[in-house]
């Protein structure tokens, strides 16, 4: 047993948590920059690539001539950020609703504490099983 | 650590919120400045703000906010005749800064709440940071 099949899916959870925080912490900073559009990922889409096994194939450049400089596969883009789609962008071209990327922080916050959760319940598993509880 | 970065993006929209609200405390305590001539009338300033991008790579997030400048309105200033005035030019006039009070009151309460919005991101990042600091306590 090692611990990549104990925590599972929640490692990788609680990595993409702390990067929607980042995303989303960009956006409430940027209220009121003019021109900023309000970015974010798919979490169950990105999740659901981020799983082992489910890996994108490597990103290679195509080449068309054996004289082309041979070029090392790139390593695939990991949750491709998206901009949202703004329901009532504002004159300056800004399109953070604050109130929307509040209210997505606090899911991302509750998701956050459920995979810590998650992980002090299989480590508490853990722990029982080595005390013979 | 990511969580970290969170705090310096939210500490970035405090600080640029608090550089608006100087400017709104400096054009209102300069509603009243008068002066006896155009070029050295106070006018009204406000900031311009710039996201700041993390390198040129499109698959990053913006890494905080900066204020890329100040701007001062080019509103037209008030003019009045009051030739008993001590600050009266040889025509009589006086020059007052094209401040407006009720716009500057709408700033000073979206900057304050937009500071509110960086805290609330701090502190949420912060409760984020200590749950995961104490995995498996």
């Amino acid at each position: 047993m090692n611990a990549n099949s104990l925590f599972g899916i929640h490692e990788q959870a609680l990595r993409l948590h702390d990067r929607r925080s980042e995303v989303l912490a960009a956006n409430l900073a940027n209220a009121d920059t003019p021109g900023y559009k309000a970015r974010d990922f798919d979490f169950q889409a990105v999740l659901r690539e981020a799983m082992p096994g489910r890996s994108l194939p490597a990103v290679a450049l195509r080449v068309t001539n054996p004289r082309h400089i041979a070029v090392a596969p790139l390593p695939p883009p990991l949750g491709d950020l998206q901009y949202r789609v703004p329901e009532q962008p504002s004159v300056d071209g800004n399109t953070v609703d604050a109130q929307r990327e509040q209210a997505a922080f606090a899911e991302n916050e509750i998701g956050h504490q459920a995979t810590v959760r998650f992980i002090n319940g299989a480590l508490s598993t853990l722990r029982r099983a080595i005390r013979g509880e | 650590m990511s969580s970290f970065k969170a705090f310096d993006i939210a500490a970035s929209g405090m600080s640029a919120q608090n550089l608006r609200l100087n400017l709104v405390a400096s054009n209102m305590a300069n509603v009243d400045t008068i002066s006896s001539s155009i070029e050295r009338t106070y006018r009204a300033r406000e900031p311009v703000f710039q996201a700041v991008m993390d390198g040129l790579d499109p698959t990053r997030p913006a890494s905080g906010v900066r204020m890329l400048g100040v701007i001062e309105s080019q509103a037209p200033l008030r003019k009045e005749y009051q030739p008993d005035h001590p600050m009266a030019d040889e025509q009589g006039y006086i020059y007052r800064p094209n401040v407006n009070l009720v716009e500057e009151m709408a700033n000073m309460i979206s900057a304050s709440r937009s500071y509110q919005s960086n805290v609330e991101v701090m502190n949420a990042a912060k409760r984020m940071a200590v749950s995961t600091i104490d995995i498996g306590k």
